[in-house]
């Protein structure tokens, strides 16, 4: 087991590195040499491909020596869900669980003996998790950076299957997104790309060289992020990755550096995930202050001993958190009280850990684009197409959801609470935005905000394998149908417009279907009775249930489960409205549609390739393999919840009825146009005017944040102007005065007793300067006076002693 | 008065005449004269000394040095007075004063 885990990693790796290299390639070959050729752009496909079949190879090779028990016993364990929390506690009996599973499924009984003696063989580590009794999840360490005190700072992976799914979705979606980009970006191979969005002063449009390879060099630096963050074996490694995601998509968002709206939305993306980041180093804090390690799974330390990571805990053996009076007991690998060197008991307050989750939440929120940070979101969609379909339908905002499911156990109920929360709010005013957005790709971004707000709620109320099957779902559908629209803007010469669009479908056919099946797919629409489904189905209906499972426990929220299901049907309707308004019907804007075409077959085939996965790639709901493969990963916590069986059908019909109804008020309103939608728009005036506002979330940060900011600015800058400036230039006038005195002092004094001893001399040489005549006479003269002199004074002086 | 004191004087009485003759002479040659006067002066109290105290031959030893002395300093300051004649067609030591300041 061992084994497998290094060769796991070592194949994850070289998926996460690859990219690395490929952007240090690009970025300085591309810079010196390949401005005006697309090698830039196969060498990202290729690192970004090849990365891809070494996730594929790590799947296989993980299923292959855990003898696909992803496929088996999770059957069963499904339809006991509602034994689930018993089978977690029963963890310790793994032989009894698994008996009690091959009776669940006929043909598993000869499997099921063979899973019961694998229980006993393997030494199970990650006890903490239900999981079965194979070894599904493999931590280790990397590389170590360094030691800090008790704080080791490592590079550790960790995977699961949650790791190994993400891996493979995002690789997969990566790769189309990077093929479409390579016909998308075309245009830019050129030293003088023209930018219309740019006027200059003359009233030409601003020129500049074209920049595809840095495209590509952003595209997979970003990739290297994303996957980093999703093999990150402690939170701190996911944070660092978090803040690389963050840079690459402030780099993609503002491609267009020269726009004025591009540079603006990459600084607001950029500031507004600063301030869910800054939540997120709070919880980072609290954690490692109460808890002093941040990595996920149970490690060695540099002893040698095995040491709890951070789930272990919080959460033990059992999934339960063990609370002592206001605070929860830390736990050792065994699920005993954790105790430290003095040997008392190891405790985090109960409060600091809800403030932990909220934190760690709070950069999911900026991260994800949940309200009230979803700002951000929709002005992204500034930069290239296929950056919106890789940063903000796949990969950037799944970030902030796959962070919410991987630190699932560390949430107290309080905190799922207020994801569910949040979610609900996020996707319920996202889509009524949606309905009225007019620019193709702005709708799917409330969309996607929308359907992140589902994931959320889905993790809020407990259905983590729900949640987390949404956001592989929606990951596929979502970048199929963002490509889709880069297909329709490259395809109409840069028209975003929809109410300039129309009729598109017989201009470009395979665009058209695509769309509709990612329409169909996001809609969750599905032919009652029989299994024949798209993906959003599966995905939003295990989203729903579970919410009318945990409002069926807790009426009190009942809101959980309405809001959700209206939206459904809202969803589906703007979807189609999209759809409608753009292939369907007549041509509105004969400019637009006469010089629209359909794209290239390196734009189309991605579309192509996406297309099944995002109709079928949840086929068979939650007894279907995507859902096995995610559930095996499921966390050991007593806040999952799963639907029962009834509950699951009631949820699945209401649900399929909303989305019904939403379809068919978009086909009337704008396939078969009974009611004209613009005299709805004038009855409701007022409320459109708010929506088309987006609720007037903008105007509330502005009054609420900017401008605030701006008067403190002032008031800073007056402060700096006035009592600062003014001191220091007071500092400086004193100085200046002193320095003056100081000068005065110098010349007078200093320099006048120099002067004075060289004057003095001076003089005094002139004034001898008399006796040097010259005339030896007179000096021969001086001789015997002084000699005379000399001998008179020494007999004064002799005779004044002998007197 | 003993005998050295007779020496002593007559040698006082020379070198007096000798810086008078300095002090007054135009003439460079006799400059050199009063020199020589002074010169003998000199030398008469060192030999005076060498017979009349322990000094010995000391003083003897000194005078003959300061003969062979007076003697070279005789040949250069003639030539001198020569060149100087040749320059200034007199030897009136006064008239030398190119090099003064």
């Amino acid at each position: 087991m061992e084994d497998l885990g290094k060769q796991l990693s070592t194949l994850l790796m070289v998926a996460w590195l690859l990219p690395f290299f490929g952007f240090c390639i690009e970025v300085f070959g591309g810079y010196f040499k390949w401005r005006l050729t697309k090698t830039a752009a196969y060498i990202a496909v290729g690192c970004i491909g090849v990365g891809f079949l070494c996730s594929v190879v790590a799947f296989m090779q993980w299923g292959n020596a855990t003898d696909w028990v992803v496929f088996e016993s999770h059957e069963g364990e499904h339809h006991v869900s509602a034994d689930h929390d018993e089978a977690a506690k029963s963890h310790d009996e793994h032989g009894a669980k698994h008996d009690e599973h091959a009776k669940e499924h006929e043909h598993g009984e000869e499997h099921a003996d063979e899973h019961g003696e694998k229980a006993e063989g393997a030494h199970d580590s990650h006890g903490g998790h239900a999981k079965p009794a194979v070894q599904t999840a493999f931590s280790g360490q990397i590389y170590h950076l360094a030691r800090f005190g008790e704080l080791d700072i490592s590079i550790d992976y960790y995977i699961d299957s949650l790791t190994l799914g993400m891996f493979m979705m995002v690789t997969l979606i990566a790769t189309c997104i990077h093929v479409f980009a390579i016909g998308y970006m075309s245009d830019e191979l050129t030293e003088s790309y023209e930018d219309h969005f740019v006027h200059t002063s003359d009233g030409g449009h601003f020129k500049r060289p074209g920049r595809f390879y840095r495209f590509f060099s952003y595209m997979s630096l970003f990739c290297f992020s994303m996957l980093g963050l999703v093999l990150a074996g402690n939170i701190f490694q996911v944070f660092v990755f978090w803040e690389l995601v963050g840079i690459c998509s402030f780099l993609l968002i503002g491609f267009y550096v020269e726009r004025k709206s591009a540079s603006t939305a990459a600084n607001k993306a950029f500031i507004v995930n600063r301030v869910g980041d800054f939540g997120f180093i709070i919880g980072l804090m609290i954690l490692w202050t109460s808890c002093g390690t941040f990595r996920f799974d149970n490690y060695e330390d540099h002893h040698g001993h095995e040491q709890p990571g951070l789930f272990q805990m919080v959460r033990g053996n059992d999934g339960h958190v063990t609370q002592d009076g206001d605070a929860v007991v830390l736990k050792d690998v065994h699920g005993e009280p954790l105790t430290d060197a003095s040997g008392s008991t190891k405790t985090i307050p109960y409060m600091l850990l809800v403030a932990a989750g909220l934190g760690v939440f709070c950069g999911c929120v900026g991260k994800s684009a949940q309200f009230p940070l979803q700002t951000w979101l929709p002005d992204a969609m500034e930069g290239p197409t296929p950056v919106s379909a890789l940063v903000h339908s796949a990969t950037m905002v799944a970030a902030g959801v796959y962070l919410a499911g991987r630190f699932f156990p560390m949430f107290l109920p309080e905190v799922l609470l207020t994801i569910a929360y949040v979610g609900c709010v996020t996707l319920f005013v996202a889509a009524t935005i949606a309905v009225v957005a007019t620019d193709i790709k702005r709708v799917l971004a409330y969309s996607t905000i929308s359907q992140l707000g589902y994931m959320m709620l889905g993790i809020g109320v407990g259905g983590w394998g729900a949640g987390l099957f949404h956001l592989i779902t929606h990951a596929f559908f979502k970048s199929l149908m963002f490509l889709c629209s880069g297909s329709v803007i490259h395809g109409c010469h840069h028209e975003q417009e929809m109410p300039k669009m129309g009729g598109l479908w017989k201009k470009m056919p395979v665009t058209a279907f695509t769309m509709l099946v990612g329409v169909i797919a996001i809609a969750g629409l599905a032919i009652p009775g029989t299994s024949i489904a798209f993906s959003g189905y599966h995905s939003k209906d295990a989203i729903v249930a579970t919410a009318l499972q945990f409002v069926d426990d807790n009426p009190v929220h009942i809101l959980l489960f309405i809001v959700p299901l209206v939206t459904a049907g809202i969803t589906a309707f703007y979807m189609f409205r999209l759809w409608f308004y753009t292939f369907a019907g007549q041509p509105r804007d004969a400019h637009v549609y006469e010089g629209c075409h359909e794209s290239p077959s390196v734009m189309c085939g991605p579309l192509l390739v996406l297309a099944p996965f995002a109709a079928w790639c949840a086929i068979g709901g939650e007894h279907g393999k995507l859902f096995s493969i995610l559930a095996l990963s499921e966390p050991a916590s007593t806040e999952v919840v799963h639907a029962s069986h009834d509950i699951h059908t009631a949820a699945g019909s209401f649900a399929l009825v909303a989305a019904i109804l939403g379809t068919l008020t978009a086909y009337l309103l704008y396939g078969k146009t009974i009611v004209d939608p613009a005299n709805i728009k004038r009855q409701f005036s007022g409320l459109h005017t708010f929506l088309v506002e987006k609720w007037r979330f903008d105007e509330l940060y502005d009054v609420m944040f900017v401008r605030p900011s701006h008067v403190v600015g002032k008031w800073c800058a007056g402060v700096d102007k006035y009592i600062f400036d003014e001191f220091l230039h007071g500092v400086v006038r004193t100085g200046i005065r002193v320095s003056q005195w100081d000068r005065k002092f110098d010349e007078g004094i200093i320099d006048g007793l120099v002067n004075l001893v060289g004057n003095v001399t001076f003089s005094i040489g002139r004034s001898l300067h008399v006796f040097q005549t010259g005339n030896i006479r007179q000096y021969v003269m001086f001789i015997a006076v002084g000699v005379l002199m000399l001998f008179a004074l020494l007999f004064a002086f002799s005779f004044a002693i002998l007197a | 008065m003993d005998e050295l004191s007779g020496y002593l004087f007559v040698g006082a009485v020379l070198f007096v005449c000798g810086v008078i003759c300095m002090t007054t002479k135009r003439n460079g040659i006799g400059v050199l004269m009063g020199v020589e006067l002074v010169l003998n002066g000199a030398n008469l109290n060192f030999v005076a000394f060498s017979r009349f105290s322990p000094l010995g031959l000391d003083g003897q030893v000194v005078a003959l040095f300061v003969i062979v002395l007076a003697a070279a300093e005789a040949a250069v300051a003639l030539a001198i007075a020569l060149n100087f004649y040749n320059n200034h067609q007199t030897i009136d030591v006064d008239r030398g004063n190119e090099l003064s300041g």
